[in-house]
């Protein structure tokens, strides 16, 4: 088939990753899993040989895929095949940071206040947990994970708001300028934000550092620890990955990639970072202020 | 388009990739990545039908004959999830993958090497979930809704299996992230939304609910890792957290994942009983709304499950008045597709007899889930064998039957083979005699007040269970005979050549391309013409 003509929609023949990711993907999870039953190993090195195959298909895939679309095989069509899907992942991923919103949500307001005694948690309360108050923060009524104390939000948690705000508002003004076609504009900023994502990654780690060791909050530290440490833990994560996407389309910029008039690869990650952005604000108000 | 344009079309652009690793490995075809998905869907069928005998071996007699408790419960839970996971759903995406192109006049799918992962990740997945049978404490064995503490206190398995969710939920996402984007964006010029045949139109909604609520599942799971292996509290008392809180998250998935099992099927009957009827789906966009309302609702009724774990009050009453809210718009389907039939010119071809048995025995399900909607009496059927009979009579003479249904009405058009008509009938009264001498008694068992996932029974309950277990064995065996047939229409063996409209009422886009459907159809981008819709909404 004729890899030029921009009028037909593009079927590629064959794929050769997939099967790539799915052994990456089994190696990953069959590793995390022996090592996490397992008493006696120290290093999940099954694990990581299935991280480094699912870089490897990563890598792979997403060359196949900018190569053909700087040779102009997608037409506006598929562009929008893959708009959809972004969109509609970046969905999913709106879904699964609700699931613990929602966690968080139930425990603060339900089972928390059921368990020191109000609505029909009055026998709970009495008979198993005599003298437990129920208030937020808490470890729970065993005391699980021992005292602890809570992160200051207007300390590191508003200088990583003020820096994730600062980050979305220098890949905006990257876009703007990628839209006007001033390339060299576009690398500096987006040099910028990565700049600040990295920062807030560092700030975080800062964080978690301080909550282990002089805080005394841990993953362990009951229910307060668990939503903490998972909401904040599955956010890092996402920043890491939205770090690194936006890396891979800095290097892209200064490689010659994008057009002003299309430039779906750039869109996608600013939507992803943007979504980081606002899950952060999320955190900020409802796991850290609140 | 004209026939003689896709003559010409087959004999250009029909070249399959050649060998086994590039045709099925590497495959970015919408047809062949639907057959993989089938032929999984069909392997799994047999596994989890497999595990069903046995649970009804088991419970032919009272007291303990061939397994053991903690074996028997590993059962009932495997053979839920492969069912569900490994079986139905897989066998509508690939219902998904083969029809949904060909019906909007779509080139392939509009993500095709994703759509070859979707499918490339199910049997890595199931290969890890069933190796858990094999570990020290062998398989799940809390039931397939993963409930803690009890999930929490098996063995190794639970890191496996919920690798092995997240896997299926990437899957599933990424199936239905390709569905979206097929139908919104690669209909043919002149196929309108309203013009959509419905099981496009089901499988639309079907795909935002997967979208909505597998990382719901995937975050549900993760905290039953967490929870297991990294000590968080999130389903424990002692550290602030509740068990009932993993319900609450597991039937926000839960309760739409049961639809995401059945919107396809009626997708599926809204296409046959049309065709056999001669007549038009009966209030077409009437069926649009019912399924999104269905759709819709699904978010909202999730604690119907759990009327007994101990709620407020008001919660009680919002969850009954919501859940039976559901029965208006399956009542408008209902009613729908009985007036489709209605005044019909009807035949009884196989398709057909199965869509008739669907929409009685599919009432009956629904009926029974009416009552247990109602707070104060489904204390008494809650987790008794009332909400099996209930749930199989949905999933099996709902579900499968719509995917036995769909194979008998499309596979003249995926092989070019006509099935043979009398086996077919006889596979058909085969199942739908045993399936009701299956189930039906297990509604008498679970309102006398025998508990479900039990490996024994007080005697009072012996000769219905004995009826239950006959009538299972039955529809297994039948089963059997049903890949019979499919393998022997694949082959040609004892068949009739089909032709390009197979079903004399037929109407769509899938019975205007040559039987078996060429490797390539709809390249051109060419319009639709409205006269071979099915419907033409003049909305």
């Amino acid at each position: 088939m004729s890899n030029t003509s921009n009028d037909q929609y593009y079927v590629p023949h064959l794929a050769r990753w997939p099967i790539v990711g799915s052994i990456g993907m089994t190696l990953t999870a069959v590793g995390a899993a022996t090592f996490m039953n397992s008493e006696t190993a120290t290093t999940p090195v099954l694990m990581y040989l299935g991280f480094a195959v699912i870089i490897f298909m990563v890598f792979g895939w997403f060359a196949e895929v900018i190569k053909e679309s700087e040779n102009n095989v997608y037409n506006a069509q598929v562009d929008t095949s893959f708009r959809m899907g972004m969109v509609w992942f970046i969905f999913s991923e709106v879904m699964f940071f609700a699931c613990f919103f929602g966690a968080l949500w139930y425990v603060r307001n339900m089972s928390v206040p059921w368990l020191g005694g109000e609505g029909t948690g009055l026998f709970t309360n009495s008979e198993l947990w005599a003298g437990y108050e129920g208030v937020w923060p808490t470890n729970g009524p065993g005391d699980i994970g021992g005292k602890f104390e809570l992160i200051d939000p207007y300390h590191l948690p508003l200088v990583n708001t003020i820096l994730l705000m600062a980050s979305s508002i220098t890949l905006t003004i990257a876009h703007h300028a990628l839209v006007d076609g001033a390339r060299k504009k576009v690398i500096g900023w987006l040099i910028a934000t990565v700049v600040l994502g990295a920062a807030f990654l560092f700030f975080q780690v800062e964080e978690y550092i301080e909550a282990y060791q002089h805080l005394d909050l841990t993953l362990r530290s009951g229910i307060y620890g668990s939503t903490f440490f998972m909401l904040t833990g599955f956010h890092g994560m996402h920043v890491t990955l939205g770090a690194i996407m936006l890396t891979v389309i800095t290097i892209r910029m200064i490689r010659g990639h994008f057009k002003p008039e299309s430039h779906f690869g750039f869109e996608a990650v600013a939507w992803y970072w943007h979504f980081v952005d606002v899950v952060w604000l999320g955190l900020f108000i409802f796991v850290y202020i609140i | 388009m004209s026939h003689a344009a896709v003559a010409t079309h087959d004999h250009d652009h029909d070249h399959k990739p050649k060998g086994f690793v590039k045709r099925w490995l590497m495959t970015t075809n919408h047809k062949d990545i639907g057959t993989l998905y089938l032929i999984f869907a069909l392997t799994m069928f047999i596994f989890g039908g497999a595990l069903a005998m046995i649970i009804r071996l088991e419970l032919f007699q009272p007291g303990l004959q061939f397994v053991q408790p903690d074996f028997f419960n590993q059962l009932t839970t495997m053979h839920a999830l492969i069912m569900v996971f490994g079986a139905v759903m897989p066998a509508f995406v690939g219902f998904a993958n083969w029809m949904i192109p060909i019906m909007i006049g779509a080139p392939d799918m509009a993500l095709p090497r994703m759509n070859n992962w979707s499918f490339w990740i199910l049997p890595f997945a199931f290969t890890m979930l069933a190796s858990t049978f094999f570990m020290d404490g062998g398989a799940p064995a809390a039931g397939w809704t993963l409930y803690p503490p009890l999930v929490l206190q098996g063995g190794q398995n639970l890191a496996y299996a919920v690798f092995a969710i997240h896997m299926l939920g990437i899957s599933s996402i990424m199936g239905a992230i390709n569905v979206i984007a097929t139908i919104m964006n690669m209909r043919a010029p002149n196929m309108g939304y309203l013009k959509m045949p419905l099981f496009v139109w089901t499988w639309l909604i079907t795909a935002f609910l997967l979208i909505a609520v597998m990382p719901v599942f995937a975050g549900a799971v993760t905290m039953l890792l967490t929870d297991h292996y990294f000590g968080t509290s999130f389903f424990n008392a002692a550290g602030g957290g509740d068990p009932v809180l993993f319900q609450h998250i597991f039937w926000f998935f839960g309760h739409p994942e049961v639809y995401i099992m059945i919107l396809p099927s009626f997708g599926i009957f809204s296409e046959i009983i049309p065709t056999f009827a001669r007549k038009p789906l009966f209030g077409y966009v009437s069926m649009v709304y019912a399924s999104a309302a269905i759709a819709f609702l699904s978010f909202i009724v999730w604690a119907h499950h759990m009327f007994s774990v101990g709620m407020p009050f008001g919660g009680e009453l919002y969850f009954m008045y919501a859940t039976m809210l559901i029965s208006i718009p399956t009542g408008v389907k209902v009613f729908n597709w009985v007036s489709t039939m209605w005044k019909g010119a009807m035949t009884f071809e196989t398709p057909m007899l199965w869509a008739i048995a669907f929409v009685i025995l599919f009432t009956i399900g629904g009926f029974s889930g009416l009552m247990m909607a109602i707070a104060p009496v489904d204390f008494q059927y809650h987790d008794t064998y009332f909400i099996v009979a209930h749930f199989h009579y949905v999933l099996v003479s709902g579900s499968v039957f719509a995917i036995i249904a769909g194979v008998y009405y499309w596979i003249p058009k995926w092989t070019g083979n006509m099935y043979s008509e009398r086996l077919g009938k006889i596979h058909f009264w085969w199942s739908a005699i045993s399936i009701n001498v299956l189930f039906f008694p297990q509604h008498f068992l679970g309102l006398a007040g025998m508990p479900r996932r039990i490996p024994d029974y007080s005697t009072q309950f012996a000769e219905f269970n004995m009826w239950s277990s006959i009538g299972g064995f039955a529809f297994g065996l039948a089963q059997i005979f049903f890949i019979i047939i499919v393998i022997r229409t694949i082959k040609g063996k004892g068949t009739t050549k089909a032709t390009d409209r197979v079903w004399e009422g037929a109407k769509g886009l899938e019975w205007f391309i040559p039987s078996p459907a060429p490797h390539h159809t709809f390249q051109d981008g060419e319009a639709v013409k409205d006269e071979q819709l099915a419907h033409v909404s003049t909305h």
